[in-house]
């Protein structure tokens, strides 16, 4: 898991693509149901992760990602 | 209202014509060019220089770093225009796959790999304008013109699959399809094919480059917001009926 400060890093990305206030990034979000985040949201958003943490996200690792804490386990995993 | 506007082609032919117009209307405006940087025009009327940068659309690691260089000089490009193009001809029974490639590779995918550069920003910024220079040939065919209409095809498609993707964005992607054009691209058909053509044209003669730019620039306006995945003829009627 990772510590505060890549969760806030993780949660300025996704108030700053999804337009979003920071109350609503919690890990039991889901993108489409409460952020009201559409597809090419979720790739801008993703780009703005890829560029903020300097990893790399495969198209295929998307699959069946639909929560804020989803999005961020991935995130952990490839620090 | 002067916005960044970014040409790929843009040193000489409809690409030229394009820039020197957006100049003109006081937008900042860079070219891509692959042989030469534009020459500066003769007489008094010389406008700002245009931003020239070096970049080969076969290339995504220059495409990236011409755009990178705009950015910093310029600012993120808001208008995009993408007019690098050439042609090999051949009669498809003799056409090599290199001769094929090169052409779908600069025409096709040097079109979708500067979109796709330009694109973040534009999403961004939630408003765009991205014009895609394709050709009447795209949807007529032209014997010993296989490559080059496939790859004008081509692009109509990805511009129309792309105006749906980014259009909640209020991004919008059109076409312009020049016919005959007073460019080096036109002198370099043989004289019969560009007879064959010229005959068919109803209004009867070639187009000054200038002529699409007024098109091109009329779709990247404010005024033509609610204009995404056309397709506008600038053919002298050529096209008529496709």
């Amino acid at each position: 898991m990772g510590d505060d400060a890549t969760f806030e890093k993780f949660k300025k990305c996704a108030v700053d693509v999804l337009q979003v206030p920071e109350d609503k990034v919690v890990p039991e979000a889901s993108f489409s149901n409460d952020l009201n985040a559409d597809s090419l949201d979720l790739v801008e958003f993703v780009m703005a992760l890829e560029e903020a943490f300097s990893i790399t996200v495969d198209e295929t690792e998307l699959d069946g990602i639909d929560t804020i804490g989803q999005a961020y386990d991935l995130v952990v995993s490839k620090l | 209202m002067s916005r960044v506007v970014l040409v790929t082609g843009g040193s000489r032919g409809i690409g030229l014509a394009c820039a020197r117009r957006f100049q003109a209307e006081g937008d900042r405006v860079a070219v891509t060019y692959r042989t030469a940087p534009p020459k500066d025009p003769a007489g008094a009327e010389a406008t700002t220089p245009l931003l020239a940068v070096a970049c080969d659309v076969t290339d995504p690691a220059a495409v990236d770093s011409a755009f990178a260089t705009v950015e910093a000089e310029l600012g993120p490009v808001e208008v995009l225009v993408c007019a690098a193009g050439i042609t090999d001809d051949g009669l498809v029974l003799r056409m090599s796959e290199e001769r094929w490639s090169r052409v779908v590779e600069t025409d096709l995918t040097g079109t979708f790999r500067a979109a796709r550069r330009a694109l973040p920003a534009m999403l961004r910024a939630r408003t765009g304008r991205i014009v895609v220079i394709s050709s009447v040939v795209g949807y007529l065919g032209n014997a010993g013109q296989a490559n080059y209409a496939a790859a004008k095809a081509g692009q109509i498609g990805f511009a129309r699959s792309l105006a749906r993707e980014v259009a909640s964005r209020s991004v919008t992607v059109n076409v312009v399809s020049p016919g005959m054009v007073a460019t080096d691209m036109l002198a370099a058909l043989n004289e019969d094919q560009t007879a064959a053509l010229a005959s068919r044209v109803p209004l009867g003669r070639v187009a000054e480059p200038e002529e699409v730019a007024a098109a091109v620039c009329f779709l990247a306006s404010a005024e033509a917001g609610y204009i995404t995945g056309a397709v506008l003829a600038v053919d002298g009627g050529l096209g008529m009926g496709h």
